[in-house]
């Protein structure tokens, strides 16, 4: 009895396993030609003198890759990024630990969901719209000016559109629900007895936060931190758009090698010094986080 | 908690919101000023919806930009729903690194997708074009609608599916009559996420957009360069419109980690 159910159910598995791979490879299939096919591609790209299709013959070479020793330029422009990177991500950490947190535990239940939707909806609008939209305020003679100079009478135009502080707060913009969302959900996780054992053991609340609080957001912070930090490094429309002729970096560079100069060798083999450079830094950052949450062990 | 720090919490979730929304708000509003300047105070004016009504290259661009969602929409919500039933009810050699393979689609910056899609689209001889463009965002939708059906199929159990199975009915009749209706508003949520994600997607658009097929973000993008246009103003004012509906109606159905 017992014998034959399980040898019903291993030919059972195997036919659910086909049915498995069945359901999912035309999802997969699509993955692989529009994503995963072009990636490795690319990355073939990157080891060629020229691009195939103009010359015809393009030899196998590292150029590409050293190109971007030889060039100080490049080393100095993808600093500039992940500098951008860290100012955004540092930024919006400290503004999204307190805002989280503020969400979680200083709201009554209605208005948080109210404002949970609120924090959410930027996240469904598109990214060029808002950027779009900090133009409008932030030019010359624009809404903002309008406004300093309706508060100080004389003060003249502001000029913070096309100069870096205008990239940082486009994208402080951009990417702050996110750390937002992240920090917010793991603030909920926080049990009130932990915070009310620390309390009565005689913590102040700077200490609570300091030792009980900060530790358990550590992941939430840590999440957020990836999701922005990522998409800053390789950010191109913003700076571009909001930082005018001050606004080249890492992504803007390699933009133009795919948009303007032609050279894709050359924007492969940057691209992937690029991905390679955020996965290092965000390798090196993981274990920080982590010992940090040893803390309160 | 004391009553003084919950009041800060407050006034800085006031201060977020507000640094969130009032550029928003500012350029609605500039897309309802007479004046191209921006100039205030606001001389109300409906000119520019109007002058957006003369546009032909705009408003071609907004027709693809729709169509191309829709198409996106369609496309990932079925593939989607299919590999989420895969994933979620068979047990199979590599499912685990199917799954881990949805995340280089999300968590490569888009610039890097954007330029190898361009590659292999020259390549392979397909060139760019709307169709390049649809290929891409449906991809970079899968990954999303793949998770939000899959964490509806989670939430659903299999009880009842077991239980019409032992009331005699057969796997089509289980998969029609009771799988489809219960992961329904799953399906319906992922389709329009993935609307979104395409009716929003610039980047990737960007690289793979040819000369007279162009989506909507594209297009705002160069009249963004060219300078100051008003209209894009009115065209930027409905693109948010249209999110914002969407978000509501996904939200409806699919709570993305609102409820505990």
């Amino acid at each position: 009895m017992t014998g034959a159910i399980v040898e019903n159910r291993q030919s059972a598995d195997r036919a659910s396993a086909w049915r498995g791979y069945a359901l999912v490879s035309p999802a997969y299939l699509w993955l692989l030609l529009a994503v995963f096919l072009p990636l490795s591609a690319m990355v073939y790209f990157s080891f060629l003198s020229s691009n195939v299709f103009d010359s015809g013959s393009a030899q196998f070479t590292l150029g590409n890759y050293l190109s971007f020793i030889r060039r100080p330029v490049y080393p100095i422009l993808l600093w500039r990024s992940v500098l951008l990177g860290i100012i955004v991500t540092a930024l919006c950490c400290f503004i999204g630990l307190f805002a989280g947190l503020a969400l979680a535990r200083a709201l009554p239940g209605r208005a948080r969901a109210l404002v949970f939707m609120l924090i959410l909806l930027p996240f469904w609008t598109s990214g060029l719209v808002r950027v779009f939209s900090w133009v409008v305020v932030l030019r010359t003679g624009g809404v903002l000016d309008s406004f300093v100079n309706w508060l100080v009478p004389g003060a003249g135009p502001t000029g913070i559109l096309y100069t870096y502080t205008a990239i940082v707060i486009g994208l402080v913009h951009a990417y702050l629900p996110y750390m937002i969302i992240t920090c917010y959900l793991s603030a909920l996780a926080i049990d009130d007895s932990i915070l009310d054992a620390a309390r009565s053991l005689g913590a102040t609340w700077p200490r609570v936060f300091r030792r009980v609080v900060l530790p358990l957001m550590l992941p939430g912070l840590g999440v957020g931190a990836v999701l922005t930090f990522v998409p800053v490094v390789g950010s191109f429309m913003e700076p571009r758009l909001l930082g005018g002729r001050s606004g080249t970096v890492f992504g803007t560079i390699i933009e133009d090698q795919f948009t303007a100069v032609f050279n894709w060798p050359l924007g492969a083999a940057l691209s992937f010094i690029m991905l390679a450079v955020v996965l290092v830094i965000m390798a090196i950052s993981a274990p920080l986080l982590r010992d940090r949450r040893e803390m309160l062990k | 908690m004391s009553s003084s720090i919950r009041l800060l919490g407050q006034a800085l979730v006031t201060l977020v919101i507000g640094f969130l929304y009032l550029p928003i708000l500012v350029m609605i509003a500039m897309a309802f000023n007479k004046s191209p300047y921006y100039q205030l105070p606001i001389e109300w004016s409906l000119r520019w919806f109007n002058d957006l009504l003369a546009d032909q290259r705009l408003q071609e661009a907004a027709v693809n930009s729709v169509l191309i969602a829709t198409a996106t929409a369609v496309i990932a919500g079925a593939l989607g729903t299919l590999a989420a039933l895969g994933l979620a009810r068979y047990r199979f050699f590599g499912r685990g690194f199917l799954k881990a393979l949805l995340l280089p689609p999300i968590a490569i910056p888009w610039v890097i997708i954007g330029c190898a899609m361009l590659i292999l689209a020259f390549w392979t001889g397909i060139g760019r074009g709307l169709h390049a463009i649809l290929i891409s965002h449906v991809a970079l939708s899968l990954p999303y609608a793949i998770m939000v059906v899959g964490s509806r199929i989670a939430g659903q159990g299999t009880a009842c599916e077991e239980a019409a199975a032992t009331l005699g009915a057969n796997p089509r009749q289980v998969a029609l009559r009771i799988t489809l209706p219960l992961i329904a508003p799953g399906i319906v949520a992922a389709s329009l996420f993935s609307f979104a994600t395409s009716f929003d997607m610039f980047v990737i658009s960007y690289f793979l957009a040819a000369p007279g097929q162009t989506t909507l973000p594209v297009e705002i993008y160069a009249s963004i360069k060219e300078g100051f246009t008003p209209v894009i103003n009115v065209v930027s004012t409905i693109l948010i419109l249209v999110s914002f509906v969407l978000a509501v109606l996904i939200s409806r159905l699919h709570d993305f980690g609102t409820k505990q």
